[in-house]
């Protein structure tokens, strides 16, 4: 009766062991000159930690909690997201690809960091540009495209991408929805991304979300607000497919039409949420 | 007879030892030294030749030094939580067992190296003051009813025997400023000090204290023999080393589970509660390169130490080692 237990258990310790030392062998000593990066084991990927399918399951739970207890531990979230998203990320991906636009997007594998991003130019953007927009949305409400989490538990180096994308467009989605970044508009968000990724993380946070909220906010996502965003997320198309990069030019609304998304019901403010 | 001179033998193994290290250090620039001066200077050959390891990985012993320090100045903020989490709150009762273990008397003199966040020295105080209130009542019980004359005798004498002090040392600023954090809630506000020093150089006089104790640290140190030689010279002699670390389960069944324990659930904590997969990461892999019951022993005997005996806490996860000054 104890061997049956031991063996799953030293086969998990071995295949653990086995990842160490195969890690290790790949990656080649050096000496000569001290390394400063604290890179531990070469993964698929920069940031990459190999876990096995008890480890993802452990840290779903724990994450799922810790997320639920402090909402503004975005890590949480990310770590929920990665581990139980591996589905949905492959049908993503598969969108992707089928997109021209979208093979684009995966091929030519564009970030969007401050340091990529040209202020100047998005800031002399006509007002009612995309560009405009969403340097507007950032002004407003403090944000950063660079506070984004990096991806660790994805077992894939192009669905780990796909999953960095699907963060980077979710301040994009701020704005192409115009929802701020109160707990009102990130629900809001949450569930016009539920409908269009399919994302557990994102199922789990429209569902819980609104537990969060007080009745008058409740009041206004039941009507109108939460049918519109699903609504709009059933219908448009894949978001993670545009090329964000090569329409900052673009008009807000035509984008917005083009994306199949219609346009905001009246009467959100962008003030933050206390 | 032969006991003496093997005593002899060992002294003069441990003068040359330290010479040589001491003419090393000194030539060489050992991670003690890389503390004081510019970083330029610091790298030698001989300090980046040496290889060691870091966890499971091989790095050079200058390197493991800094990639230490990172990981600790990481935890400091969640360190006690993540003790409580990973140990499901049995790490206070091995240092309760350490305490008891050490029984200190009022006015002892304690060393806590790698005492970061201060647990070790917070509980010798507690223990200590302990001591005295009951010896206090002891004395109190036993005389007869004192007459007034001599009750007003007692208020103008001074407390009689000298007050019980502890030093906190710990190479890392971060983790001595959550200590200090904690020993100000506490309202403590005497008879502790932190200093900042490496546990292979210590800051401090030759035969000066009288306990000198190190818990859950040596393992990151990267030269342990070194570090025990301090230990043996700040101790008066007559003092005791103590060391808790962790160690090898013997039991085969109790160590998969542990091991299963270890490396599926405790870099989950870390990454959940802490934000830091990798320092846990480290942490069980440290555990398991750490030498074991017998030959930790061996190493302390060798340092100098007397009378080393060791006992196994929680069936080996943890064993607490211990050897004399003479």
């Amino acid at each position: 009766m104890w061997l049956r237990c031991c063996k799953p258990i030293t086969r998990l310790k071995q295949r653990q062991h086995a990842l160490n030392s195969k890690a290790l062998c790949v990656r080649p000593l050096h000496t000569g000159h001290a390394r400063l990066t604290y890179g531990h084991y070469e993964g698929l990927y920069p940031g990459h930690i190999h876990t096995t399918h008890l480890q993802k399951a452990l840290l779903a739970v724990g994450s799922g909690v810790a997320a639920l207890q402090n909402p503004y531990r975005h890590d949480m979230v990310a770590v929920l997201g990665e581990t139980t998203g591996h589905l949905a990320l492959i049908n993503l991906r598969d969108r992707m690809r089928n997109d021209p636009e979208g093979y684009l997007v995966l091929t030519e594998r564009p970030k969007i960091r401050l340091s990529t991003l040209d202020l100047e130019a998005m800031a002399s953007l006509p007002d009612g540009s995309f560009g405009r927009e969403y340097l507007r949305f950032l002004e407003d409400n403090s944000v950063t495209p660079d506070s984004r989490a990096e991806v660790k538990f994805v077992d894939d180096e192009e669905l780990a991408y796909v999953m960095l994308r699907y963060r980077e467009v979710h301040d994009l989605l701020h704005t192409l929805l115009g929802m701020p970044t109160n707990m009102l508009g990130e629900v809001a968000v949450k569930w016009f991304e539920a409908a269009q990724t399919g994302l557990p993380m994102c199922a789990l946070g429209a569902l819980l979300g609104p537990l969060r909220l007080n009745a008058s906010r409740l009041q206004s996502l039941l009507t109108p607000l939460g049918p519109w965003a699903l609504r709009s997320g059933w219908r448009a198309r894949c978001v993670l497919s545009v090329f964000y990069e090569r329409r900052w030019e673009q008009d807000l609304e035509d984008l917005r039409r083009e994306l199949n998304i219609e346009p905001p019901p009246v009467g959100l403010t962008k003030k933050k949420n206390t | 007879m032969a006991a003496s001179v093997r005593l002899l033998a060992r002294q003069l193994a441990r003068l040359s030892r330290r010479n040589v290290f001491s003419t090393f250090s000194n030539a060489s620039c050992g991670s003690g030294c890389c503390w004081r001066t510019p970083p330029g200077r610091c790298f030698s050959e001989a300090a980046e030749d040496r290889n060691t390891h870091f966890g499971f990985e091989t790095v050079s012993e200058a390197e493991k030094a800094k990639r230490v320090y990172k990981v600790f100045e990481n935890v400091a903020q969640k360190y006690d939580v993540m003790n409580d989490a990973m140990s499901l709150g049995i790490h206070r009762l091995w240092k309760d067992i350490l305490l008891h273990a050490m029984h200190p008397q009022p006015g002892a003199r304690l060393l806590d190296v790698a005492g970061g966040t201060g647990d070790i020295a917070f509980r010798f105080l507690d223990y200590v003051h302990y001591q005295q209130e009951r010896q206090k009542l002891r004395a109190a019980r036993s005389s007869q009813t004192p007459s007034w004359q001599d009750s007003s005798d007692t208020y103008t004498t001074d407390v009689g025997p000298r007050e019980a002090k502890a030093v906190v040392c710990d190479i890392n600023k971060e983790m001595l400023k959550v200590g200090k954090q904690k020993a100000d809630s506490m309202g403590i506000t005497s008879g502790l000090s932190w200093v900042v020093g490496d546990a292979e150089e210590l800051p401090f006089d030759d035969d000066h204290f009288d306990i000198y104790t190190i818990a859950f640290g040596i393992r990151n140190v990267t030269r342990i023999n070194q570090a025990l030689q301090e230990a043996l010279r700040v101790l008066k002699p007559g003092g005791r080393f103590m060391c808790l670390e962790f160690s090898k389960v013997t039991n085969p069944v109790l160590a998969s589970l542990y091991d299963t324990y270890s490396f599926q659930v405790i870099p989950v904590l870390g990454e959940v509660i802490a934000g830091d997969w990798k320092s846990y990461q480290y942490l069980v892999e440290s555990i398991r390169k750490f030498p074991d019951q017998e030959e930790f022993k061996a190493m302390i005997e060798d340092a100098g130490f007397c009378s080393v005996q060791y006992s196994n806490l929680s069936a080996g996860v943890v064993a607490l080692h211990s050897g004399f000054k003479l």
